[in-house]
């Protein structure tokens, strides 16, 4: 076990001054850390019920169909690729780039909401239908509400790119919402996995 | 910001403790305040149930509403009053012990606070509306929590869910400011291996809160979904699992209770070093061993219902729970090796841990009792389970709590709390914890079952005693009250280190200022709890103490 003295957490300089702005994206990743805890017991949730089904799909009811949800999976991927080229601009100082290719992933998170809501329009089955019914919807909906939080929060750092001399200010913003879309990305992902890859 | 950090502070205002204030000190004696005071009101609803219990027949109360107390009972001082009182110790202990100026996020602290009334008004309220307030159990396991026979919206077991929903979000911002606090803000020179204990198992019982309060919080929503919108996860008639929502509940409220008592190791592991003036035996395998807990911690939540699953699962399970004597066995020979052959001095604090870790131990012994498939598949939901843990929590954690605060007592207040009625209050309630809990355990082996409100007349006896035992602690609380109020409004004034302990906080005047070390933050060149061994805690450390000292002669 070592002794040595360990490097300063943070020089004395910073300390009492009432920032601690460094601190912020480190929280954030704790929090997200935690946030995947409940997605975690819905995942569990859903595959045990799944599992100890006898009827799985209510009547009347043949299955989801993927199509769609596919499309919407392709571009909710893709957007977090037009999310790391937006922060590549930040990083090379070519705000335009920054905002445009911003915008672009925040249009392409609009459409994933909207696609899951035509989905959701088009279905015949309800919250009350079975455990099939309850845990789609208690998974698509939990997520989609993530998904909506993050178009906010990027339209939070949209405007606050605006305002002249912030653009330090606003970096760790951008970094915390790049990593809660990489978030809501990846658990799309297992979410598209469990829901309509998953046949029995 | 105060640029005369070494000047003690005239002593504040009372007012800022009834405001939003973002100051750690202040927020951690608001929800110490704010914990007893819903102490208060769940240890009256253990009155009532015990004045119940005194006799065979149910007598006192409708049956309903002895579902109801014990319902609120437990509840309330889980997420009322024991999650507050230690998120209180960890506020204003952690910033001065790892030599920070505040919380890494000091609004977010104090949104996280402001919250506990909040909820605490709702599940109180719930007394109020016309179905009156949950009455399932602490653990409201479907399908009994589902019940909803007056068909309203807002019934007591909706308040329920949402009351516990808000107190899980409170504790997750709490947890993600006091972990952020430890790993980003130590003190120059503070290595993890030169943290106090205190801040280890705070930093270990706060990874437990990030861990398991979702799985609750996910569980608890879908609880309400079932309640309120008609869903199915957990009615088996709609192809649902009520089993789902034991191990939901389980997989945080096992862990919970680490939460609980992690942090009264790490006070043991204070306060056994001061009154023995030695240093913690082991101190880096007592840090360890709380991580190691934590891991442990999280693979043991089903031995709560060995009934409701497989036999692998009760064998695997059996197996990690008791690989947790392990690590806590350590750390009861590391307290024992700290007190041997030291200069015990039997202080209020130490005076509490000692009977804190008697009571602790006991509960350790019980516990490897209930981790026993076949023992625990028998005495499943009596009275012994009850017995096992009011020891861990009232014997072990609670009195550990009551150590801290009149360990840290004089350091935040100025003031110095008075021994006769400190020691008056620790032998009530070893007494009283002891006369009241013990004799569940036989009531338990001879097979009562808990929450009922009226038994057969064989168990009257064992019955009366803990009834007696419930109402001396019930009366135990009074000296502390006594205490507190009349040692912080003229008790004699403290100096900065009273008991001669070693740690930033000891460092700082009495009370510290808001920003505590402010620019002057001293650099760690030691281990904590170097008694007797006459090196320094920090750089400068002879004058620091000087200026304190000469401060305080001339004020």
């Amino acid at each position: 076990m070592t002794t040595t003295p360990m490097p300063p957490a943070n020089p004395p300089a910073a300390h009492g001054s009432g920032h601690h702005a460094s601190h912020n994206l480190t929280g954030f990743i704790i929090f997200l850390c935690s946030e995947s805890v409940i997605f975690l017991a819905f995942f569990s949730g859903y595959a045990i019920l799944r599992r100890s089904a006898l009827n799985w799909l209510p009547p009347g009811v043949e299955g989801l169909e993927w199509r769609m949800p596919l499309i919407n999976t392709i571009v909710l991927v893709s957007s977090s690729l037009t999310m790391v080229a937006a922060e590549h601009f930040k990083a090379k100082e070519k705000l335009w780039l920054f905002r445009a290719f911003w915008l672009l992933t925040m249009a392409m998170g609009a459409y994933f909401l909207y696609g899951q809501a035509v989905e959701w329009g088009g279905l015949n089955f309800g919250l009350t239908s079975g455990t099939f019914g309850a845990t789609f919807y208690l998974l698509t909906g939990f997520h989609g509400l993530h998904v909506a939080t993050g178009v906010l929060l990027m339209g939070l750092m949209l405007g606050k790119s605006f305002l002249p001399g912030n653009y330090n200010g606003g970096e760790e913003g951008v970094k915390a919402t790049s990593l809660f879309w990489h978030f809501v990305d990846v658990i799309w992902i297992i979410l598209f996995v469990l829901l309509y890859v998953w046949r029995n | 910001m105060t640029s005369t950090a070494l000047v003690p502070e005239p002593l504040p205002s009372w007012r800022r403790y009834f405001g939003f204030s973002t100051d750690a000190k202040v927020i951690g004696i608001q929800y110490i305040v704010v914990a007893f005071f819903f102490f208060l009101i769940a240890g009256l609803l253990a009155m009532i149930i015990r004045g119940e219990l005194l006799t065979p027949a149910s007598d006192l109360v409708d049956r309903t509403v002895y579902n109801g107390l014990y319902t609120m009972h437990g509840t309330i001082m889980l997420f009322l009053f024991t999650f507050p009182v230690l998120n209180g110790l960890n506020n204003l202990l952690i910033p001065p012990m790892i030599g920070a100026p505040d919380m890494a996020f000091p609004r977010l602290n104090a949104v996280a606070f402001w919250m506990v009334p909040v909820f605490g008004f709702l599940l109180i309220a719930s007394f109020f509306v016309p179905s009156g307030p949950a009455t399932s159990g602490w653990w409201s396991y479907p399908p009994v929590s589902l019940q909803n026979p007056l068909g309203q919206l807002i019934n007591g077991e909706f308040l329920w869910v949402l009351a516990v929903a808000l107190s899980g979000i409170s504790s997750i911002l709490g947890a993600v400011n006091f972990v952020t606090t430890i790993l980003r803000m130590r003190a120059p020179g503070m290595g993890f291996f030169r943290m106090p204990v205190f801040c280890w198992t705070a930093l270990a019982a706060q990874t437990l809160q990030l861990i398991g309060l979702p799985a609750l919080t996910g569980g608890a929503v879908m609880l309400l979904m079932d309640l309120t919108l008609g869903t199915s996860f957990y009615r088996p008639e709609g192809g649902g699992d009520p089993v789902l929502y034991q191990h939901f509940f389980w997989f945080y409220s096992h862990p919970a209770v680490y939460v609980i008592i992690l942090p009264a190791f790490g006070i043991f592991s204070e306060l056994f070093p001061v009154y023995s003036r030695k240093p913690l035996f082991g101190y880096v395998y007592v840090a360890v061993a709380s991580f190691i807990i934590v891991g442990l911690g999280l693979v043991v939540w089903v031995h709560h219902i060995f009934p409701s699953v497989a036999q692998w699962m009760r064998n695997l399970f059996m197996v990690t729970t008791m690989l947790i004597a392990v690590p806590t066995g350590v750390k009861v020979f590391a307290w024992l090796g700290t007190m041997w052959r030291g200069k015990i001095k039997l202080t209020t604090p130490m005076l509490f841990c000692i009977g804190g870790l008697i009571n602790f131990v006991f509960a350790g012994i019980t516990g490897v009792m209930l981790a026993t498939v076949p023992v625990d598949i028998h005495v499943s939901n009596t009275y012994f389970v009850v017995g096992h843990f009011h020891y861990v929590i009232y014997g072990a954690a609670v009195m550990g709590i009551f150590a801290a605060i009149y360990h840290w007592f004089p350091k935040f207040t100025g003031r110095m709390p008075y021994e006769g009625l400190g020691k008056l209050h620790f032998v009530l309630t070893f007494l009283g914890a002891n006369l009241n809990f013990l004799p569940m355990h036989p009531l338990g082996l001879m097979g009562m079952p808990r929450r009922v409100s009226s038994y057969d007349p064989e168990f009257a006896f064992w019955n009366v005693l803990a009834s007696l035992g419930a109402f001396l602690l019930g009366v135990s609380i009074i000296p502390f009250l006594l205490n507190m109020i009349s040692s912080w409004v003229r008790g004699p004034r403290a100096n900065h280190n009273p008991w001669n302990a070693i740690g930033l906080e000891w460092l700082l005047p009495s009370p510290p200022p808001e920003d505590n070390f402010g620019d002057h933050v001293p650099t760690v060149i030691s281990r904590p709890y170097g008694y007797g061994k006459d090196e320094p805690l920090v750089e400068h450390q002879a004058e620091i103490e000087r200026a304190l000292t000469l401060a305080e002669a001339t004020r």
